[in-house]
């Protein structure tokens, strides 16, 4: 995809000479409104924004972003709501890429044009769905694709080469590489080194991918991976807005603090 | 949407893992992709595998104890009036239930992939029971994901669990049922997949844990033919085969050998948990027409609402107390080879009230389901119509439950 602006995201941050940073906040957590301001917030120190749509049987997460996501529903999100918090941000904020994130029951029940369509409005710049692996999803990517929407790959160390081409292949701008065996939230269960070893694998496959890694990274952990084009912070963002809302502390500026913290680590 | 004749259901799906068309599916994350394609490699293969049928015949015969009974409930017949009710009593099966199969064949194949750890969910805690009991037989370590007020409401399974080694892993999230046990089951297996070996305890997730478990209960059916030959000397021209639905393993084992036959001959009736009378809410995705979504990594009837959010069920049986179902229960539904019905708690109850009063069996809540439906349909059908139940649970894990809505028994 020519000029995306996820893509236009990571060139930023070469010319800076440092990795980019990605974080992953759940809409509507913990309030509709609060979650906009924190995605307002943070996206000053943050490269791409990724934000969660949540689902209430999502299998592939741990306890910190599924306590962010039962609580966003409880508080009443919906999905159009998660839409009109994206295009509030793009009107705040336009050239910042957004990513929405979740599982496929929602996109599906939406309609799967019908979610594409609503993306492009809402100016979304990418689609992680967790639970539409290659090649199923081929179709669904060709018509974001389209759209002109980054349909965002996974790979995970359990990836065969083969298979790791034939994604790589047909991926767009970005390659999400998963650290390790783990629901999100996980400890990093592998050495920094032997994690960039395979990130490195794959990177060799084509270097104008932009490929980031997600999964067990933490304030403690981020520097030691920071050779990467990107990191994601999800889980250790969560924890900030559960911690915050148990403490009845700000979470907009508590999560605001970190995500500076983090960004502090990227060079 | 067609069934196909002399091809087993489990195999009449699409390259994705679809039947007809739209039905089941491995909607997975991507970390479990390979792990699920090396199982259902594996399966292939010991499926063709001579030596590997023996053994699971072996199994099947010397450890599970078949074929379980076919007897006639005389009393409860002439009671009615009406049709004849037969039972095919699976609870005899080693454990007490049909989730015996399933486990078996589970735990062989984690033997024949060389892991060592085997890890499964539960609901009334009969799946659970069983891959304990396997584990142990096979000399594997267990973990069992079970649901708070499942483990609360099912204790003697749980107990039997623990006698066996295996670690029950309470889940608390949602609403600490079956469905919220598969979910972190799962999330496991993604966690542990390089060691580890998962069953899914039905006819439900990927693709490939459909075909197995519907492989490993298909048993039943088999014995059942046999049995039917033998009773009325050819297969008799009315028969309705009677079957609770959760996930639906034991209602297609006990189906899957007479789908080809034609429907006026053999009508094939499963029965959903309607959950209370007064309740809006229930666990019978098929007979009250939800919606197709995507649960734990299949396509299939959900309840759920418009968003797609997994609905809270209810239901006095724990094991039918899931939102989803097997996809190839779509398919027969679809297709409309199989009529599918619900029965409230209370008529489980009552069910479970009238068998127990005029035979020597002990259905739990989950078969009782079914005796519910057939005790309604048959004082309405002729006398030489033959009604089989069956009977795939033992009522000793309801004890408490029983008590305290029954009075002491
Ligand atoms: C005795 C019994 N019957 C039925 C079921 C429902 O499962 P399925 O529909 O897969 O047979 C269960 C599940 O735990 C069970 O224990």
């Amino acid at each position: 995809m020519t000029n995306s602006l996820i893509g236009q995201a990571f060139k930023n941050a070469k010319n800076e000479k440092r990795t980019a940073l990605l974080t992953y906040t759940v809409a509507g957590d913990n309030t509709k409104k609060k979650s906009l301001e924190i995605l307002k917030s943070i996206s000053k120190y943050a490269d791409i924004c990724e934000l969660g749509f949540p689902h209430n049987t999502p299998i592939a997460d741990g306890g910190q972003i599924q306590t962010s996501a039962y609580r966003a529903i409880k508080n009443g999100i919906k999905i159009n709501d998660v839409f009109s918090i994206t295009s509030k941000f793009k009107k705040f904020k336009k050239n910042k890429p957004i990513i929405l994130m979740g599982y496929y029951n929602m996109i599906f029940q939406y309609g799967n044009d019908k979610f594409i369509d609503k993306c492009k409005k809402s100016k979304v710049d990418g689609l992680i769905v967790v639970d539409l692996p290659y090649p199923e999803n081929k179709t669904f990517a060709s018509r974001c694709k389209k759209k002109g929407i980054n349909f965002i790959q996974l790979v995970s160390p359990t990836t065969s080469k083969k298979r790791l081409k034939q994604i790589i292949k047909d991926s767009h701008d970005m390659v999400y590489y998963i650290s390790m065996l783990s629901t999100t939230g996980g400890k990093l269960k592998e050495s920094p080194k032997r994690i960039l070893e395979k990130y490195y694998k794959i990177k060799a496959l084509n270097k104008s991918k932009n490929v980031v890694i997600g999964f067990g990274i933490t304030e403690k952990t981020i520097k030691s991976l920071n050779k990467a084009d990107g990191l994601v912070v999800g889980s250790a963002i969560c924890r900030v807005i559960t911690n915050s809302v148990n403490k009845r502390q700000n979470t907009v500026t508590n999560v605001t603090n970190i995500v500076r913290r983090l960004k502090k680590k990227m060079k | 949407m067609k069934l196909k004749k002399n091809i087993p259901l489990i195999d009449q799906h699409d390259k994705y893992g679809f039947w007809g068309g739209k039905f089941g599916g491995s909607f997975i994350p991507e970390t479990l992709k390979k792990p699920v394609e090396d199982l259902t490699k594996e399966f292939q293969k010991l499926r063709k595998n001579k030596k590997f049928i023996n053994k699971r015949n072996f199994y099947f015969k010397n450890y599970i104890g078949s074929p379980t009974s076919f007897v006639k409930l005389e009393n409860l017949s002439k009671h009615l009036g009406g049709a004849q009710i037969w039972a095919k009593v699976v609870s005899e099966a080693n454990g007490g239930a049909h989730k015996i199969y399933n486990a078996t064949v589970h735990a062989l194949i984690c033997k024949a992939m060389g892991k060592k750890y085997i890890v499964g969910d539960t609901g009334a805690g009969y799946a659970g029971k069983m891959l304990s009991m396997a584990a142990k037989k096979f000399g594997l370590k267990c973990k069992i994901f079970m649901g708070a007020k499942d483990i609360k409401r099912q204790k003697p399974n749980c107990d039997a669990m623990k006698k066996n080694g295996a670690e029950i892993v309470p889940v608390y999230s949602g609403s600490q049922t079956l469905v919220d046990a598969v979910s972190e089951c799962m999330r496991y297996w993604v966690s542990n997949c390089d060691n580890t070996h998962m069953a899914v305890g039905s006819t439900v997730g990927p693709n490939i844990f459909v075909k197995i478990c519907g492989w490993s209960t298909s048993q039943i059916s088999r014995e059942l033919k046999v049995q039917i030959k033998k009773k009325f000397k050819k297969i008799p021209k009315k028969i309705k085969l009677i079957n609770c639905v959760g996930g639906g393993s034991s209602a297609y084992g006990f189906w899957s050998e007479f789908i080809d036959y034609n429907k006026n001959q053999i009508e094939l009736i499963g029965v959903e948990a309607g959950g209370p009378k007064k309740s809006k809410l229930h666990a019978a995705p098929l007979s009250r027409n939800a919606k197709i979504g995507i649960l734990h990594g299949a396509a299939s009837y959900v309840c759920q609402n418009q968003e797609g959010q997994i609905k809270e069920t209810e239901s006095i049986s724990a094991g039918l107390d899931y939102p989803g179902v097997s996809p190839i229960h779509c398919f027969l539904k679809d297709t409309k080879r199989a009529r599918y019905t619900y029965a409230t708690d209370e008529d489980a109850l009552n069910a479970y009230k009238m068998v127990t009063k005029f035979e020597k069996i002990n259905p739990s809540l989950e078969p009782c389901h079914a005796f519910a439906e057939a005790i309604k349909i048959a004082p309405k059908l002729s006398r030489d119509t033959i009604i089989i139940v069956n009977s795939c649970g033992d009522a000793k894990k309801d004890r408490d439950i029983l008590k305290q809505r029954l009075g002491k028994k």
